[in-house]
């Protein structure tokens, strides 16, 4: 191996790399910008579009309840509801979303409460449509607050406390500090996020540097010149690798630094208790943990998307191979998304197990065997992805296809 | 010097299963000496340039180009070889000065003698104008310039070219043929493959006639009309390569 050459291949690729556009997009502009849409972008157009929907005050219908104005009244009062007149299709009113709900109150149900028969109020409403569903739940605390009353009143009247119906209360508490929260519910995509980008920053340049040359036809004119088949590859796989860590860096980076603009925003305390609890807090060790485990992933993609791109005739042929690819990142990438806690067995699945582990460097929590064992074993899987590139390299029939 | 000692270059075809493309090719060319490699489409010509300039590996016999076997010493052989066709395309996004420094330094040239080769093969092709443009915005001419001055930086004592004039139009191929003929002056061995007659009979002081991988017949132009009765070599082409003549069959 000659390390000149290596990097004479190296600076050549890098140069013409940083001239093409279509690199520029893949490996700087696409970390950069998705990050920050998602964090700060897509967070504040959801907080947005729910605020709006719970500001909205649902025009609801009463099916029945001539013969009970009590719980009318209760709904009619409520600032939360707005009533309309009923009208016979308000089912296809609920569906063409000019109503969001339509209270069925039964028959007789002030006369049943007054002797204490039980019965049934019925909320129809359109299942899955946020709008319906926060009416649905208008109504209900507003129905609730008429049958505790109610409740109350009997005990009363039976000369009995409130905590005979309900002799204690539960209620969960969280242990766990927020950045483990916030890291337990977003570790996963972080986790997944990195890799993703990892693979489509190197995705384009593997293609470029090995169907794309044989598509432009320089590929003949680069085995011509007296450079070791071995090196070609190495400055090849070097530059498709800074590609990859680039992004990955990139994203890494940008990632923390939309996590804490948001934090110095107090975005979070602004959305409520619950995501006060949820704080995801990305220091820098975090981010280098994830850095340093990423780089393997990297050399595994960069080696292996050049492997399978040199087989292709032309840089459509090359996508066409690569495409079901991402596929084969993305499922084990999402997995890690679900409730799976890293085993060992666990840690010897490629992507999964950096995945996984992401998820965890993300909650502050560091096992360092199965920080070994997956660091380790991505380095064989890399070196096993360098090597068939390299043979893949030397093979006849496989640069000059035809 | 090219001596070329019985190469065979198989392939294996899908369909075909196993392809001879070179069979038993035995020649020589001399320094100072234009070898014209004459045959129809898939003759075999661009697979014997090609396993001359080692970028593919015989499967069978060898060759010794400026004393390296394409074989043992397949990276010494490509130092020595300057290797044209119309397939060696340039790389589009760096410019024609960027493009032939890459493959002075990949032939381990230092930076100084690197520049003033650069100066030199500019000034001689009257490159200037167009150094510092990016290879995709060249004219047909400027490239095929940029490609001639690629294989001349490392001052290759052996030029191979592969149909170098094929595809391209009356000035541009002149470009070629003078650039060829300027290689010999200088005492270069070279040798170039073409189906066209009349480049054969301007340059080739010796020319050899390859059909299915075989090198049929070889020898002077003169040689060739004495042996074969002939004067014009399209006639004298045909009578040797039609017994073996198939159409080619795209694979």
């Amino acid at each position: 191996m000659n390390l000149r050459n290596i990097g004479v291949v190296y600076r050549k690729e890098l140069r013409e790399a940083l001239r093409d556009r279509r690199t520029l997009i893949s490996s700087l502009l696409v970390p950069l910008i998705l990050f920050p849409l998602l964090t700060a972008g897509l967070g504040a157009a959801v907080s947005a579009l729910i605020g709006k929907a719970k500001e909205e005050v649902p025009a609801i219908m009463i099916l029945g309840g001539e013969d009970s104005p009590e719980i009318l009244a209760e709904l009619r009062d409520s600032p939360k509801v707005k009533i309309v007149p009923s009208k016979p299709d308000w089912k296809n009113e609920i569906i063409n979303k000019d109503i969001r709900a339509a209270v069925e109150i039964p028959p007789g149900l002030q006369d049943d409460i007054a002797h204490q028969k039980s019965a049934t109020v019925l909320i129809h409403n359109y299942s899955g449509d946020l709008k319906s569903e926060l009416a649905t739940s208008n109504v209900q605390e507003t129905l609730q607050k008429y049958r505790d009353r109610i409740v109350h009143e009997n005990l009363v009247a039976q000369h009995l406390p409130d905590t005979a119906l309900k002799p204690f209360d539960i209620k969960d508490n969280n242990v766990a500090p927020p950045e483990k929260v916030g890291g337990a519910a977003f570790g996963g995509l972080i986790g997944y996020m990195v890799i993703l980008l990892c693979l489509t920053g190197s995705m384009y340049p593997a293609m470029d540097l090995t169907a794309g040359e044989k598509e432009r036809g320089t590929m003949e004119t680069i085995l011509s010149s007296p450079i070791a088949r071995v090196d070609l590859v190495f400055g090849k796989f070097f530059l498709v690798l800074t590609a990859a860590l680039v992004t990955a860096a990139l994203s890494v980076t940008s990632m923390g630094v939309s996590f804490a603009v948001l934090e110095h925003a107090h975005a979070f305390d602004q959305a409520g208790p619950d995501a006060q609890q949820m704080q995801l807090q990305i220091h820098f060790t975090t981010v280098l943990s994830i850095f340093i485990m990423v780089l393997p992933v990297a050399v595994l993609f960069a080696a292996g998307l050049m492997t399978v791109a040199l087989f292709a005739k032309s840089y459509k042929e090359a996508q066409s191979y690569i495409s079901p690819l991402m596929f084969v990142v993305i499922i084990p990438a999402v997995a890690a998304m679900l409730p799976i806690d890293l085993t060992a067995k666990l840690a010897l699945v490629p992507i999964l197990n950096a995945s996984l582990l992401c998820k965890e460097l993300v909650t502050g929590t560091y096992h360092w065997n199965f920080i070994a064992i997956i660091f380790f074993s991505t380095c064989v899987y890399a070196a096993v992805a360098l090597f068939l590139a390299v043979k893949m390299f030397q093979r006849e029939d496989v640069l000059f296809r035809s | 010097m090219i001596e070329a000692r019985g190469l065979i270059k198989d392939f294996h075809d899908k369909k075909r299963g196993r392809v001879r493309a070179v069979d038993h090719v035995t020649f020589t060319c001399k320094p100072g000496q234009i070898y014209g490699l004459l045959g129809a489409n898939g003759a075999g010509k661009t697979t014997t340039l090609r396993l001359l300039a080692t970028i593919l590996e015989p499967t069978d016999g060898t060759a010794l180009v400026n004393g390296h076997d394409v074989v043992d010493e397949p990276q010494k052989v490509r130092s020595a070889v300057g290797f044209l066709s119309t397939a060696t395309a340039l790389y589009p996004r760096l410019s024609s000065q960027e493009m032939v420094e890459y493959f002075g330094r990949l032939n381990g040239l230092d930076e100084v003698t690197l520049t003033k080769r650069i100066d030199d093969i500019f000034s001689r092709l009257d490159m200037n104008s167009f150094r510092d443009t990016r290879c995709d915005k060249l004219s047909t001419g400027m490239k095929q310039k940029t490609s001639i001055a690629r294989t001349l930086i490392h001052d290759p004592q052996v030029m191979i070219f592969d149909e170098p004039t094929s595809g391209l139009d009356v000035m541009t191929a002149r470009t070629i043929i003078d650039f060829i003929r300027e290689c010999r002056q200088r005492g270069k061995t070279v040798i170039f493959s073409t189906h066209i007659m009349s480049e054969v009979e301007k340059l080739c002081d010796v020319v050899g006639i390859i059909q299915s991988g075989k090198l049929l017949a070889e020898g002077t132009l003169e040689e060739l009309r004495a042996r074969y009765r002939q004067h014009d070599l399209e006639e004298i082409f045909v009578q040797i390569v039609a017994p073996l003549y198939v159409p080619q069959e795209k694979n």
